[in-house]
């Protein structure tokens, strides 16, 4: 029992890792709290679920495409609201401001389209039986989630560290102004960051649709406040510090769910949350500058 | 013909006047260049709390209504206290996630103690009717001509130079932290009353009426109407309160509407509707 909530804990963490990931690199390196992060989850969704339906795609290939779909959609976003705002230099709150009114309109938007209903990915999508290792129960799809997080997270580290883009990337991230002076390109930088977290969101929509199958459009929301938790948690822009506090996370939930009550998981989160901004500002790991006011 | 005329439009007058107190609650924040999201899930602490006095306490109203304050500020505390001394984002975020557990909260508590408080997904009904159009016309009158006065006042110079720059306000001499634990305070005493006096009007309250969306209409009602003065985000609440009853079927699109306004005021119009600022006298 005890390893069996582990091994589900851990499951669901890494998806949480995932989606924290895209959050937390957003403002890392954009210094933007962009609060579109969570439509892309549902995006992510609903593209995989119609390339799935409507193309009739197998799971291997309506992952990395909705994963891509999403990026491009953030791109799209991306320029349409903060190009303005970064250009003059405008106050975090008024990006904070404009990604949270769009935010607003996209999941209206996209009730109003799509239906406040729940929907389900065809059964069978991913074939084989259980495996049962030492007793622990891991389905199928349980593999595919955690293969397919620890190939995209690998994918992240490998981009971020050991390529001249990657560079790039981190140069922007300390400091704009002088990248930009020594030649690097901020505003493909900025781009290629849209892309990637928009598809690390939009890949983590896919995978937790798989893992509870239930899509419907705010289901973005929902997320955000695990996104919330875990990027205060782990520290804003640290990505170390997302991966642990989002598997820690997954842990603590289904752990509440499971040895005291599943209404309680949400509220014994925030108290996390609440709990490390009293004591640890900086984020558990303590490596994010906490921002002062 | 008056009467049934009132009675027709009855909601929509209740609904002018609580969203007016509204946005007043986003407006003392982001007066002092603040963004919190608390204020629906401030006002629904009130509704909660007050209807839940009402009904279980048979306390009278006169009592009920400022007690539904307690509960939004205590909460207020709990997360101004840490996240005021860090940069604005964090207050953003962490009163967000707070609309969010309050509805898991609402929705799941008596599941897991076997009670009947806040009635789940059913919300809370049967609730006594004890506010009327005076008292909440009466209330917000009140909040506008105090947030008016405390504008002009030194206090009200103080907030707007910590709007424009915390720094250079903080290098004067403006006890930064203190105002703006105030202002959070503030909002929430002002959103704990919007709360309970809507619920006390219309009888039922549900946990779906404290969640994201309405957190982020009240943000567009403060920014539609500008925050110069505190009539500007009376004015965007009522506004943008009346525009979907007059445009027919407009109700599924409200918040698109809501969200796509945020977006254009503060990309195109960033002082609203009233650009007016309060005027003081010279120090």
């Amino acid at each position: 029992m005890f390893a069996q909530q582990l091994v589900n804990g851990v499951l669901l963490g890494a998806t949480y890792a995932l989606f924290a990931l895209g959050f937390t690199l957003m403002f890392g390196v954009l210094r933007v709290i962009n609060l579109t992060y969570g439509c892309y989850f549902s995006v992510g969704a609903f593209l995989a679920l119609f390339a799935v339906r409507l193309a009739g795609m197998s799971i291997w290939t309506a992952l990395p495409a909705a994963a891509v779909g999403t990026g491009v959609i953030a791109i799209v976003v991306d320029w349409l609201l903060l190009t303005r705002l970064r250009r003059v230099g405008a106050p975090e709150l008024s990006s904070l401001m404009v990604t949270l009114g769009a935010a607003l309109a996209i999941y209206a938007a996209g009730t109003a389209l799509l239906g406040p209903d729940i929907r389900r990915l065809p059964p069978g999508l991913v074939k084989g039986l259980p495996m049962i290792v030492g007793g622990v129960f891991i389905t199928p799809t349980q593999i595919l989630i955690l293969g397919a997080t620890g190939l995209i997270v690998g994918l992240l580290v490998w981009l971020i560290r050991f390529t001249r883009v990657g560079l790039a990337i981190r140069a922007v991230a300390e400091k704009p102004d002088a990248a930009g002076l020594m030649g690097v390109d901020t505003a493909r930088a900025a781009m290629l960051v849209s892309f990637v977290s928009g598809a690390l969101g939009g890949a983590a929509g896919v995978l937790i649709g798989l893992n509870f199958n239930a899509i419907q459009p705010y289901m973005g929301e929902e997320m955000m406040l695990r996104g919330f938790i875990v990027v205060i948690v782990g520290g804003l822009g640290d990505i170390r510090g997302a991966l642990l506090a989002g598997l820690l996370l997954g842990v603590v939930e289904v752990f509440t769910a499971g040895y005291i009550a599943s209404g309680l998981k949400e509220a014994v989160s925030f108290l996390i949350l609440v709990a490390v901004l009293w004591t640890r500002p900086a984020g558990l790991f303590g490596r994010a500058t906490a921002q002062r006011a | 013909m008056f009467d049934d005329l009132f009675f027709t439009y009855q909601n929509l007058i209740y609904a002018l006047g609580i969203n007016g107190l509204l946005a007043l609650a986003m407006y003392v924040v982001l007066s002092v260049g603040q963004l919190s999201l608390g204020q629906a899930a401030f006002a629904g602490l009130g509704a909660y709390s007050g209807a839940l006095m009402s009904k279980w306490l048979a306390l009278p109203f006169w009592v009920v209504l400022p007690a539904s304050t307690i509960v939004p500020v205590c909460f207020a505390l709990a997360i101004g206290v840490p996240t005021l001394r860090l940069s604005g984002v964090y207050l953003a975020i962490a009163t967000i996630g707070l609309g969010e557990v309050l509805r898991a909260v609402y929705l799941n508590t008596d599941d897991l103690l076997g009670t009947e408080f806040f009635g789940g997904p059913m919300g809370l009904s049967g609730i006594p009717q004890r506010a009327d159009v005076a008292l909440i016309y009466g209330v917000l009158l009140g909040a506008i001509i105090v947030l008016w006065l405390v504008g002009r006042s030194g206090i009200g110079r103080a907030m707007a130079a910590m709007e424009q720059d915390e720094l250079a306000a903080r290098v004067l001499g403006v006890r930064v932290g203190r105002v703006k634990m105030a202002a959070l305070v503030a909002s929430a005493v002002l959103a704990g009353l919007a709360g309970s006096l809507g619920a006390h009007v219309s009888s039922f309250i549900g946990p779906n009426e404290y969640g994201f969306q309405p957190a982020v209409a009240i943000l567009s009602y403060a920014l539609l109407g500008g925050i110069g003065t505190p009539l500007g985000p009376v004015v965007g609440a009522a506004v943008l309160t009346l525009l979907p009853e007059l445009l027919r079927g407009a109700a599924d699109l409200k918040g698109v509407f809501n969200g796509a306004i945020i977006v254009l005021v503060v990309l195109f119009l960033p002082r609203g509707l009233l650009p007016f600022r309060l005027r003081r006298r010279a120090a």
